[in-house]
């Protein structure tokens, strides 16, 4: 047993407190992941080595990863890292616009629910409840069907189907929240009914809130990944990470690099925003960020 | 005769429920411009929710049943609800006992007293924050200029306390209620807010009702106390009167059961007097006065008749058959 000097102690917590006040190892770890997929989506252009559906050539068919193809290419030649490169596009506009979408459709519902009550409460509930019994992506796949595939309906599809989460949990913020002193206060000080929602209700429960659409974000990825993958999603030859699978799943077993690389990149950035979602947790309480 | 700030007349307040109740009945008072106005009972008396109707803001299961409540000569109890969200922060505003929850947490406090600025008196933000560095100073918060920027959590009670002042004082209300101010403060500090209400609003000619179960701190601050007990106001003195000569047997009963400093040593250890029995629970209350069963001075017209009003001298009115 060593005893640890006072001043190494007093480091010790010194580190411990700067470590926690930064939000921890999920959000650093989930935050540089959805970074890297990020960045990787915005320079797709820079960095990618061929052009991802142009490129077909029959004569580097089915080529393993190698220096000149890090991921292998594909049955008609195409190189696997360009393509899951400009898929990173696709996939991460569908996360982030349906779940913009859900969680303004989720929260304007469940904020004006949860505020005002009465009928308009019920009916919302209801709708909720409704929505939530119905599997979110069976409903899509209904949109999808209605729509027709591609990539705008791919985010009415999600955007559509996805908001009852928000709502309940701004639903259940509100009610909580109207009966805290500052939004009675903020009543009797003459605020009107959207003031109140948007300056005492609304940044009181953005915590959660955010935590959710980060988490939904992965889920979207993950819906996205299955329309394609059922042929709704994306047409090919355009490159999205679920119709990469989709198209890789005969040849598993015999070239499996056509399926594990795009597989991997789901699996990372719907990794890293789970991660980022769980640290936003920790870091959005103010009384942890603004202490000077 | 000059139009009262606040005229509440007859107000009635019921409770919703199987069964109506009223739980506030026959209540009036007047507060005139600037005049410190003391409300005070115990515990469920209807004091809090008479205040509340003042200010527009029953909700179920509590609603205006009754009476007048008019501000200025102008009668606002039938107000729609835009009318009164011009009335309220204006001019009638409202500080609070629980001064850590009334607070936006996520907001600076400068940004919450600026806000009133902005939607009262449509003033631009910049010029906002200026004045609200400027209503923090006038609550004696130190450093303004830094305290501005920090957020509620950062701030102690009493400084607290002291910007709900600077919120409910900032647009210049002609009537602030003050509901139980000081009940979640120190001692010390609570003689400092309320020196300091009593200083601004004086400055400002601002009323105050100020509403507390604490016949002492009432008593300091008030020209007028009135008392009330089971949704009625029992009696209405001047300050004075009301510790010297308590009309009213429960009144009495309030003023003998405070400690006094210095009774020990002329009469020897004592118990402390004491009112016995429990308030009436409202669904229950007694025939006849609704003091009766607590009552040392209780006889049969008591238990059957509702006492009327007895006007006393200077403005005052004592609700009991044995007045005096």
């Amino acid at each position: 047993m060593s005893q640890s000097t006072p001043a190494s102690v007093t480091a010790d917590i010194a580190a411990k407190r700067r470590f926690r006040l930064k939000g921890g190892l999920s959000l650093w770890v989930g935050g540089a992941l959805v970074g890297i997929a990020l960045a990787v989506a915005i320079t797709a252009p820079l960095i990618a080595i061929t052009d991802p559906v142009m490129s077909a050539n029959l004569m580097n068919a089915e080529i393993p990863p190698c220096w000149e193809f890090p991921f292998g290419t594909d049955a008609q030649g195409r190189d696997i890292y360009s393509r899951i490169v400009y898929g990173s596009r696709i996939s991460l506009t569908v996360g982030v616009v349906s779940q913009i979408v859900n969680s303004l459709i989720g929260v304007s519902l469940g904020l004006s629910a949860g505020y005002w009550g009465g009928l308009w409460d019920d009916f919302v509930s209801g709708l909720t409840n409704l929505m939530l019994a119905i599997p979110s992506l069976i409903f899509a796949l209904a949109i999808m069907a209605i729509l027709g595939p591609g990539l705008v309906s791919l985010v009415i599809a999600l955007g559509l189907t996805n908001w009852s989460y928000s709502c309940r949990l701004a639903r259940a913020q509100v009610l909580s929240l109207k009966s805290q002193g500052y939004v009675q206060a903020a009543r009797i000080l003459g605020y009107g009914d959207l003031r109140i929602m948007f300056t005492q209700l609304l940044p009181n429960m953005l915590g959660p809130l955010i935590v959710i659409a980060t988490l939904g974000m992965g889920g979207a990825i993950l819906s996205e990944a299955a329309l394609s993958f059922l042929g709704l999603g994306i047409r090919p030859p355009f490159p999205s990470w679920g119709s990469m699978l989709s198209e890789a799943r005969d040849q598993i077993n015999t070239v499996p690099w056509l399926s594990v690389f795009p597989g991997l990149a789901i699996f990372f950035t719907v990794l890293g925003l789970n991660l980022l979602g769980d640290g936003l947790r920790d870091i959005l309480d103010p009384q942890t960020t603004t202490r000077r | 005769m000059t139009v009262p700030l606040l005229k509440v007349d007859e107000l009635r307040i019921a409770l919703a429920g199987d069964v109506i109740h009223n739980a506030v009945e026959e209540v009036s008072f007047e507060i005139g411009r600037g005049e410190a106005f003391g409300l005070v009972g115990e515990s469920g008396c209807g004091k809090s929710i008479t205040a509340l109707a003042i200010m527009g803001l029953l909700r179920r299961p509590l609603s205006l049943a009754g009476g007048r409540i008019a501000l200025d000569g102008q009668e606002i109890q039938d107000a729609s609800p835009s009318e009164w969200r011009r009335l309220r922060g204006s001019r009638i505003a409202m500080i609070f006992q629980e001064p850590m929850t009334a607070l936006n947490p996520l907001s600076p406090v400068g940004k919450q007293i600026a806000e009133m600025f902005v939607l009262h008196q449509g003033a631009s933000w910049s010029e906002a924050m200026d004045r609200a560095e400027e209503a923090l100073r006038q609550v004696r918060v130190p450093s303004p200029e830094r305290r501005i920027r920090d957020y509620p959590h950062q701030l102690s009670g009493g400084m607290r306390q002291r910007v709900m002042i600077a919120i409910a004082l900032a647009c210049g209300p002609d009537l602030l209620i003050a509901d139980e101010p000081t009940t979640a403060l120190d001692v010390t500090v609570q003689s400092e807010i309320i020196d300091l209400m009593a200083e601004l609003c004086a400055a400002k000619g601002t009323a105050i009702l100020m509403i507390s179960h604490d016949l002492g701190l009432v008593a300091n601050m008030c020209r007028r106390v009135a008392v009330m007990y089971a949704g009625r106001i029992v009696e209405s003195q001047p300050a004075g009167a009301i510790f010297a000569t308590p009309r009213h047997p429960y009144t009495q009963g309030l003023v003998d059961s405070l400690p006094r400093l210095g009774e020990r040593a002329k009469r020897g250890r004592q118990r402390l007097r004491e009112i016995s029995g429990v308030v009436p629970s409202i669904a229950s209350y007694p025939a006849g006065c609704r003091f009766n069963p607590r009552c040392f001075a209780a006889t049969d017209i008591c238990r059957n008749t509702p006492p009327a009003q007895t006007p006393l001298p200077a403005d005052g009115l004592v609700r009991c058959h044995h007045h005096g």
